[in-house]
């Protein structure tokens, strides 16, 4: 039943080639970058290139393509450039700049990378990642971020998941904040000389694309509702992830697929879409007003203990039960890891404790993560000392003190592996459309590494993009961006004027939130942490009855002609929609379990994922219909010859 | 828990605006302000009518981006706390609050709770960056930098840019925020070149902009990033000097460059 459900919703396509030379990948970049065309200093100003998003990717790629001298637009939905999503991130960049003597290497960073991802990335993407890092610190550093220090005045690093060596640079827990910072800082030097105009409150709402080219955008001006196209010679989105399909996740409340989905609506393949990462750690939802899922550092587990009462339903406070009544699931499967396993690994075993009726809280649905035993050995002084900042805002959230009674936490949606697919050059299928950061697929497969997120967004932005863009624009010396009166810019804005028009007289009952929610619940029910075919195939069918509710009983109060955030959020969530049902198609495509995709059909005799190398070993590069009609799943293949296909084992390891 | 909220409705930057008053009576103490907005923002869509505008991103106290005025205080109760931070549980059942945007000439109302920080990226625009082309950095291991002034210059670097010092401020100075600017980039061995231009053009701006500091100190007590008031003694001490070695400033822009380039920089 399953094979004739799947049939109808998606037709096998072709292969799709990623464009990587042939021969080492080690040296694939190298030997790309020398074959690229470029573009004289004295033409550059000639070139005007948007670029969509002022997170590390996009800030980076703005102020770098200015300082070369092209002509830059950029743009993004804040108030201000400084307050993108990169800002959040806490833990640290991965560089192994290989200085100290514990024997790094770039090979053992692809290494590490290729296997973290479970072997569905492209290998030489990696070894691409390892090789401009090691610029990146040092360029970060340059330009203002006050990376940790020793005390004899030398970098500091440390360790992170899924790694055997030191190679995280870090400042203290506010890494994301401090690059984001230093990059936008870079973008104003840019803006200052006039080389890059910013659009604040901007958002993008579609993709302008003749002949199968990309011209340019079309955008809202947030406060005056004013729909505008902007034209240029390429297009560079970095409008990051779209784990907030999720309803609730570790995102900020605006993070969106709408740009990035509407440029697919437009004819971009999206790759891998149900590659989603689950963090083991993050606040379970408590209530039903609670807005997101706070995210809690994963070194906390160097120190607590993650339990569940072994009766299930067991509703007694986590002091009063007993020793001998807890159930340490986590050093009892994995005695060698113990509470230290991978991310996907604790939330997989998290989320299945969960589901068996183990769960604690009000709702049942997170587990304990408990610092008694810690501060019996140590004391409190020392706990705090290691968690102090973490602990008061757990807190200040919860109302309870973590260290009296133990943390409650569980998997929530983090980060998004899959995203627009993109070849060895980042552009698109469509021409002239470039993706960075987290917006795209590129680097982490089917699981990212820890500290691997925010080296990615830079090396696009500071490192990747700049040499990709003008190897294509040195085509287009001697044209000009399409004017505002061309037929293909007028038609895409009346389509976007047409859908803004739409939102806005459905005259329903329920706000966009609603319906969120209600996605939200779909996704974490049944394509979460573990997937089954069954739930999946019930997952498309709520998702495609949600749909049609939200067709019919949204209703959004107000006009388009001012300031109005129910406007918004109904568009970015009507896209959520269209993208959850291609997440659960093609989580039900890919018969296989691997790193964060996880089959529970699909699962060696002790639980852990199984790949299918035979059968998918490739990326799935999503085609969308014109006509309403099934999706056409292309393929890239994955070859790895510099790290060989093996089985992840962090067991004995 | 009953709440009553008496909020600021401005439809645009024009228009005047007026207070409304909502009674929330489901509250609960564990909510967080910002989640009763999104709770009574729910029931006024359900109604048909326009919800409250209000900024909030990531809700986790980093982005800067949320900053209403709750009582008469930026963010909230809670000293050094977003307004995200702030919860139902530190005001009393029964309680009146009132939400203004934050108020301040150097930011205009956009709508309702919503104001137009610009004014604050406008003085980084001005110089508060280092001016590096990607690529062109030496290797980050060669400068040494001692750990305690990397600690230093991260507690300036902290400041998340929400705005409130400006707010909170009585005469509506912006000098915690630039002199955080200031004091991190001026700490640091990279962009020294440029340090008596970028206090100089940064200052000049933060005039445009803000008003003067008279040292109320109160930036300090509602600051979520807990920028030390000797950012206000960083932003001084970098004019004074930029002054004492005979920068003059923008205008004056050629002469110092030229007189720059035959000392060899700094």
């Amino acid at each position: 039943m399953t094979e004739f459900l799947l049939d109808d919703l998606r037709i096998v396509g072709s292969r799709v080639d990623g464009g990587v030379p042939d021969g080492d990948p080690a040296t694939a970049w190298d030997r790309r970058k020398t074959s690229y065309r470029l573009v004289s200093p004295l033409n550059r100003r000639k070139f005007t290139v948007i670029v969509v998003g002022c997170g590390l990717a996009g800030a980076g790629c703005a102020a770098a393509l200015g300082e070369l001298g092209y002509d830059v637009e950029c743009f993004t939905y804040h108030d201000s450039p400084r307050r993108a999503h990169s800002i959040a991130a806490q833990g640290g960049i991965n560089s192994p700049r290989a200085k100290k003597v514990d024997n790094d290497s770039i090979l053992r960073f692809v290494k590490d990378t290729v296997e973290g991802g479970d072997f569905r990335s492209r290998e030489a993407d990696c070894f691409r990642l390892g090789e401009e890092s090691l610029r990146v610190i040092d360029h970060m550093n340059a330009i203002g971020a006050p990376f940790a220090r020793e005390y004899g005045g030398q970098l500091a690093t440390r360790s992170f998941g899924g790694v055997q060596v030191s190679r995280t640079y870090y400042t203290r827990g506010q890494t994301g904040q401090q690059l984001e910072i230093a990059a936008t800082q870079a973008l104003w030097r840019q803006i200052a000389k006039g080389s890059v105009r910013l659009h604040t409150r901007h958002e993008m709402l579609d993709l302008i694309v003749k002949d199968g080219v990309t011209r340019g955008i079309v955008a809202r001006d947030m406060v005056t509702g004013q729909i505008q196209p902007y034209t240029a010679h390429a297009v560079v989105l970095a409008t990051g992830g779209y784990a907030n399909v999720f309803g609730k996740s570790t995102n900020a409340m605006n993070s969106n697929a709408t740009a990035a989905f509407r440029a697919h609506r437009r004819g971009a393949y999206f790759a891998s879409p149900c590659f989603i990462q689950f963090h083991p750690t993050t606040l379970p939802i408590s209530s039903p007003w609670q807005s997101k899922r706070m995210l809690m550092s994963e070194s906390l587990r160097n120190d607590a203990r993650i339990w569940v009462p072994k009766t299930k339903g067991d509703d007694r406070p986590p002091n009063d039960i007993p020793e001998d009544e807890r159930d340490y699931f986590l050093e009892r499967r994995y005695p060698a890891f113990g509470n230290l396993v991978p991310r996907d690994v604790a939330s997989r075993a998290n989320a299945l404790e969960i589901k068996d009726g183990h769960g604690v809280g009000p709702l049942h649905n997170g587990v304990y993560l408990d610092l008694r035993d810690a501060i019996a050995r140590l004391g409190v002084d020392v706990i705090n000392e290691r968690y102090g900042n973490l602990l008061e805002m757990y807190h200040v959230n919860t109302g309870e003190d973590p260290r009296q009674v133990p943390m409650r936490i569980g998997p929530g949606a983090h980060f998004s592996m899959g995203g627009l697919w993109t070849d060895f050059d980042s552009m698109s299928n469509v021409a002239g459309l470039f993706v960075g950061g987290e917006a795209s697929w590129a680097y982490h497969g089917a699981n990212r590494l820890g500290a691997n997120s925010l080296l990615s967004a830079c090396v696009d932005g500071w490192f990747t993009l700049p040499v990709t863009v003008p190897n294509y624009l040195e085509s287009l010396l001697g044209t000009e961006p399409l004017t505002v009166d061309d037929p293909a810019v007028t038609a895409t804005v009346n389509h976007v004027r047409a859908g803004v028009a739409h939102l806005l007289d459905r005259g329903g009952t329920h706000p966009a939130d609603y319906f969120h929610r209600q996605l939200g619940d779909v996704l974490y029910d049944e394509c979460g942490v573990n997937r089954r075919a069954d739930e999946l195939t019930d997952a498309i069918d709520r998702i495609q009855k949600l749909r049609k509710e939200f067709d019919d009983d949204l209703r959004v109060t107000g006009t388009g002609a001012h300031l109005n955030q129910e406007l918004e959020k109904a568009g970015r969530v009507s896209d959520f929609i269209d993208l959850a049902e291609l997440m659960c198609i093609d989580a039900l495509d890919r018969d296989e379990s691997c790193g964060g995709h996880f089959r529970v059909e699909h699962q060696t005799p002790d639980g852990e994922a199984q790949r299918d190398d035979a059968h998918f070993c490739f990326a799935s590069v999503w085609e969308r219909p014109t006509e309403p009609g099934p999706y056409i799943r292309h393929h890239e293949p994955l070859t790895f010859t510099a790290v060989p296909l093996e089985t992840r084992n962090y067991k004995t390891r | 828990m009953k709440i009553t909220l008496k909020i600021w409705r401005q439809p645009t930057t024009e228009t005047p605006g007026k207070f409304e008053t909502h009674e929330v009576t489901d509250a609960k103490p564990d909510m967080k302000l910002l989640e009763l907005l999104d709770h009574l923002n729910d029931t006024l869509v359900t109604q048909g009518k326009e919800p409250i505008a209000f900024e909030s991103d990531c809700r986790e106290g980093i982005c800067g981006t949320c900053g209403i005025t709750v009582n008469g205080r930026p963010h909230g109760p809670v000293p050094n706390t977003t307004t995200c931070g702030q919860h139902l549980r530190d005001f009393k059942d029964g309680a009146t609050v009132r939400l203004e945007p934050f108020r301040s000439a150097a930011y205009p109302v956009v709508r309702d709770l919503i104001v137009d920080r610009s004014a604050l990226d406008r003085v980084i625009e001005a110089g508060g960056f280092v001016s590096v082309d990607a690529g062109t950095a030496p290797d980050a291991d060669t400068v040494q930098i001692p750990l305690h002034v990397a600690e230093a210059a991260l507690d300036f670097a902290a400041c998340i840019g929400c705005g409130a010092c400006v707010a909170a401020c009585p005469n509506g100075s912006g000098s915690l925020f630039t002199g955080a600017k200031l004091g991190h980039l001026s700490l640091l061995p990279h962009g020294r070149q440029e340090r008596e231009r970028r206090a100089q053009s940064m200052g000049v701006q933060a005039d445009e902009e803000f008003g003067h500091c008279t040292l109320f100190g109160e930036c300090a007590q509602v600051c979520p990033a807990e920028i030390p008031i000797t950012a206000v003694a960083a932003l001084n001490h970098e004019r004074l000097r930029a002054w004492a070695r005979r920068y003059r400033g923008p205008d004056n822009a050629k002469r110092s460059k030229r007189k720059n380039a035959s000392h060899g920089g700094e």
